[in-house]
């Protein structure tokens, strides 16, 4: 039966999404506390990077897709836009991965 | 000197800067309906999760874990996955107008990506740039995941195209946005990324992401000036 998992899954996600603002309500946050908001998005994007990369244990973890990565993150740097970016990366990694099979 | 935006003007924006994420998360939903149809789940499970839910790490996570792990663990850990949506809706609620509900409401609009698109600064976010930036993400994983129930490209065909580079990358693109904005941003990026990669050895990516979120705190302390040069200001 998979339809009870995957509903509960998407009820959960509703409830953290709903979580901040059901608790909170018109409460204001203190300044201390978004002094750390306004931060957690760089916290966030970087952890994102890392868990994309490695993966569950590091097992995902491979050097083509680092050096497509870093290819569009350079590019990027360039001032080239950024779909065109990330395309730069992707192709980086697909011909590193052409070229050693 | 710059106007206010208004609220349809900032959705415009927003969506025009969800289309390149929005472009990552068709491949990605692409990949996960192949996997969804290769796993035997059939076709509208995948994709009535893909509309409600529209979230590649916990489906992708129950996916994974459902065989293997049982309902009620897979189950946990799609949740603990998503668990730093709580402390983004945390964050955003002073930005959120109306009552709990209405807010609520509004913070269903919450993606990672959109997060960070709408995010202005100094703990301030943009909710009508959020929910913009998260419509095209919402399309293309529903059309990536019914594109990949009727396709089903070989898992092995999307890694040789590098399919596996596009959201790492495009999180990389919102993340050097983020640390054009101020030096604790940096210090906060560099805490993140090697809180997540030291607790990937030992725990889920999803507990690794809440560790990395805690950056924030640490990034934020407040740098205190040496006795000396205290009194020597006050002298």
């Amino acid at each position: 039966m998979l339809w009870l998992p995957v509903l509960a899954v998407t009820a959960a996600t509703w409830a953290m999404k709903a979580g901040g603002p059901l608790a909170l309500g018109q409460r204001r946050l203190p300044p201390p506390a978004v002094k750390v908001i306004s931060l957690m998005a760089p916290a966030l994007l970087a952890g994102l990077i890392v868990i994309n990369l490695g993966g569950t244990a590091w097992s995902d973890a491979n050097w083509q897709q680092v050096a497509g990565v870093g290819a569009a993150g350079l590019a990027r740097a360039l001032r080239v836009p950024m779909l065109l970016a990330v395309g730069c990366g992707i192709a980086v990694t697909a011909l590193l991965r052409h070229l050693l099979t | 000197m710059s106007s206010t935006p208004t609220s349809s003007g900032a959705l415009t924006d927003g969506m025009g800067r969800g289309a390149g994420p929005g472009a990552a998360t068709f491949v990605l939903g692409l990949a996960y309906g192949a996997a969804a149809s290769a796993a035997g789940w059939g076709g509208a499970v995948p994709l009535v999760f893909s509309v409600l839910a529209c979230s590649g790490s916990a489906q992708f996570t129950l996916l994974a874990t459902l065989p293997a792990a049982g309902a009620v663990a897979a189950v946990a850990a799609a949740v603990l996955i998503n668990a730093r949506y709580l402390v983004m809706s945390v964050a955003l609620n002073d930005s959120l107008r109306g009552g709990r509900l209405r807010r609520a409401l509004q913070a269903q609009a919450l993606l990672d990506a959109s997060f960070a698109v709408g995010h202005r600064g100094n703990g301030r976010f943009d909710v009508a740039r959020i929910i913009g930036a998260s419509i095209p993400q919402w399309l293309g994983w529903v059309t990536g995941t019914a594109a990949g129930l009727l396709a089903a490209p070989p898992a092995r065909l999307m890694h040789a195209l590098g399919a596996d580079v596009v959201f790492p990358a495009f999180f990389l693109m919102l993340a050097l946005d983020e640390l054009r904005k101020s030096r604790r941003a940096i210090v906060a990026a560099i805490l993140g990324a090697g809180i997540a990669a030291a607790l990937l050895f030992v725990t889920s990516p999803g507990n690794a992401l809440l560790g990395a979120a805690a950056a924030a705190l640490a990034g934020a302390a407040r740098r205190r000036r040496p006795p000396a040069q205290r009194s020597a200001r006050t002298s």
